[in-house]
This record gives C-alpha cells, structure tokens and sequence, in this order.
C-alpha cells in the first residue's frame, strides 16, 4: 500500500475545516469596513490614545464584528444556501457546521467584549457588546425576516463602530460620534436598496422580505431617492460638528452631488429599462456608494490631521 | 512501523495549525505589550531585583 493513510480516513472526519473557513466565516470585507470607521471614530476624537491601546482597541472592535458575522452565518444558513451571493459561505458550503459557527460567534463575542472593557473601558466595550447583540439579535433574528424595513433599522449595527472607536478615546458619547452614526445609518438603505434591486430574485427565492420583495421595485427607486436627500443633509451638517473642516466640506459636496445624481437616474429609471442593461445604473450606484463612506471617513481623517497642526482653529463650528 | 507517506489532509491541518498558532502568539504578544503599557502608564518599569537601583530610590535619598 502506497499511502498508509488511505482516504477512507479523510472521509471519516467529513469536511475537515480549515483556518481559512473560520475566518471566511467572520466576514472578513465587512470587517475591514469596520477596521476603518472605527479607527476614524477613534483618531478624530479630541483625546489622545496610546498608539497600543488604540491599535488593539481596534483589533477587539473588528473581532466582535467578525463574531456577530459568524452568529449571523450560524443563524442564516438556510437562506444563505439559497442566495447564489451567498451560497458559497462556509456555513452553506459545509466547510463549517452550524454548531461550530455558532460557538466561534459566541466564544469571540466574549473574548472581544472582554478584551476591549480590559483594554479601552467598559463603556466602549458595553457599546461593542450592544452593537453584536444588536446585530446578531436584533437584525439577524427578528428583523431580517420580518419586516422590509430590515437594514433600516439593522442598518445601526454597522453605524456603531465609529462611535465604539470614539467611546475608547473619549469614555463617551457625543454630537461628533452620533454624527458619524448618523452618515453610515442614512447611508445603509440606498446603499443595500440598489443592491437589492440587482438581486431582487435572490431575496424573493429566499423569501427575504426585502422592500423591493414587498413594495415592488418603483418604491424602493422612490426611498433611495429619499433617504439620499436626507443623507445629503446629514452628510453636510456633520461638517459644521467638532469633527467637521474644509475637507471634509469640499468631499461631502462633491460625493453628494454624485449620489444625488445616481439616486435621481435610478428614481427615473423603469424595470424595463434596467433589464435591457442587466442594472448598469444601479450597479454603478451601489459602488459609488462604497467610495462614498470610504471617502467620506477618509476626509475626516484628513480635516483631523489639520486640526492636529491647530490649523483649523476658525472652522465654524454650530452643532 | 512508521508512517511515513502523508495524506494531503495532513499539510492542510499543518497549515491550518500553523495559522492559529500564529493568532495565539499574537494574542499573548499584545496582550503583553497592553499589560506593559498599562503598568507604566507612560513611564518606564523598573523594580527592586536583590540589587542597589538608583534610579528607583526616592528622589530625596539618591541626591544626599
């Protein structure tokens, strides 16, 4: 016998998981959004943090989004199995059992609430804690399959981590840090609507009650439309905030116009019309809308390293 | 007898240990280093080690 181990032995342990599962299985591209508005909610704040302190303070945050990613997996499973943008996940796939997912989200939550309460304070850690809770429990369980309203309210679990990062530099919460919550929560129903509207048959075939599922694809164009408008305002006022500055300004007006620009095409735009080019438009939107909050958080970064030089000691500052 | 020939599951599970070895080791290296930085809270660490150490003596004594 060439090779003692025969493959019967593989067989018998069924789908052996791997490094990489378990950690496909923490979401690793939503992480890296939420590595970044975190370390932005942390940086722009007006107190200093030890460069450790911070670095792992960022580390724990993006931990327990990986942990609610994987409860979000463990408890998903079966409309991920039927979602062509989600079948592949190591849930659905079988690389990782349902119960394993489960005790990874559950064991990482702990380790990362923990940890950050160790190395930050407990009240950005009880924050941290409510966002997981809030995203595992509160959107993954009830509201998901419940209402077309989902990531409108859901949408605030994926707001909170620039506030978590601003609560470890500050120990609170404040009009900079809800003005951050603010962009990314009226930023989340365009962003995940123009998606739905390319994978309308996926969420009707999982029976996501998706708005474009419920209310049909001409209300979704008009929300979009809507919630741009007010992310527009939004967007504008947090540049007269504590965290706000002229570059901040200049990119807000700019992406904001674009957006706008893209909700009003999607708004004019018919069923027919978006078939004829397999959702071009509404494609082109969904990834302006990532540019968007990266380039958004990105300013902010930018007006904070000015106001490090003291050079923005004029910036009027009214909310 | 020794097994010698190794199946391909056996590399994935190297690989797969190696990695979470990895994390482990980066976890107790930071928390070390925020267990340093806690404990100094900016200033450097020294303690008493059976040996004379003036640069931990109070200010008053070592300047007599």
């Amino acid at each position: 016998m060439d090779n003692p181990v025969s493959d019967a032995t593989a067989n018998d342990y069924g789908q052996d998981s791997q490094f990489d599962d378990y950690f496909a299985l923490l979401k690793p591209r939503v992480m890296s959004l939420v590595v970044f508005t975190a370390a932005v909610g942390l940086l722009v704040a007006p107190v200093g943090v030890n460069p450790v302190i911070g670095f792992a303070s960022i580390l724990f945050i993006a931990l327990g989004a990986g942990a609610s990613g994987a409860l979000n997996m463990w408890w998903d499973a079966d409309i991920d199995a039927i979602m062509k943008r989600t079948v592949k996940r190591p849930v659905p796939d079988g690389r990782v059992t349902p119960k394993n997912a489960m005790i990874v989200g559950l064991w990482l939550s702990v380790i990362a609430v923990g940890m950050l309460a160790l190395t930050a304070n407990f009240f950005a850690a009880g924050l941290l804690a409510f966002t997981i809770f809030f995203y595992a429990v509160v959107y993954t369980m009830w509201l998901k399959r419940w209402t077309p309203q989902n990531i409108v309210i859901g949408g605030a679990s994926g707001a909170f981590p620039p506030m978590v990062g601003w609560a470890v530099a500050t120990g609170g919460i404040s009009v900079e840090s809800v003005a951050m919550f603010m962009l990314i929560f009226i930023w989340t129903p365009p962003h995940f609507w123009a998606l739905s509207l390319f994978m309308n048959d996926d969420y009707t075939r999982a029976g996501v009650p998706m708005l474009p599922v419920t209310h049909g694809t001409r209300v979704t164009r008009n929300n979009i439309l809507g919630y741009t408008v007010l992310l527009f305002v939004v967007a504008i006022a947090t540049a007269f905030t504590g965290i706000g500055g002229p570059i901040y300004l200049a990119t807000a007006v700019i992406l904001n116009v674009l957006f706008l620009i893209g909700a009003m095409k999607l708004w004019k735009r018919t069923d027919a019309q978006a078939d004829d080019d397999n959702f071009a438009a509404e494609r082109k939107f969904f990834r302006l809308s990532l540019v968007y909050l990266f380039a958004s958080f990105a300013a902010l970064l930018g007006d904070a390293v000015l106001r490090g030089f003291d050079l923005l000691n004029t910036w009027p500052v009214v909310i | 007898m020794a097994i010698k020939a190794e199946h391909p599951l056996h590399g994935r599970r190297k690989r797969s240990n190696m990695m979470l070895g990895a994390v482990l080791g980066g976890f107790v290296t930071l928390v070390f280093a925020i267990t340093i930085v806690k404990m100094s809270n900016g200033e450097s660490l020294e303690a008493y080690d059976h040996t004379t150490r003036y640069s931990i003596e109070p200010k008053a004594e070592a300047s007599e």
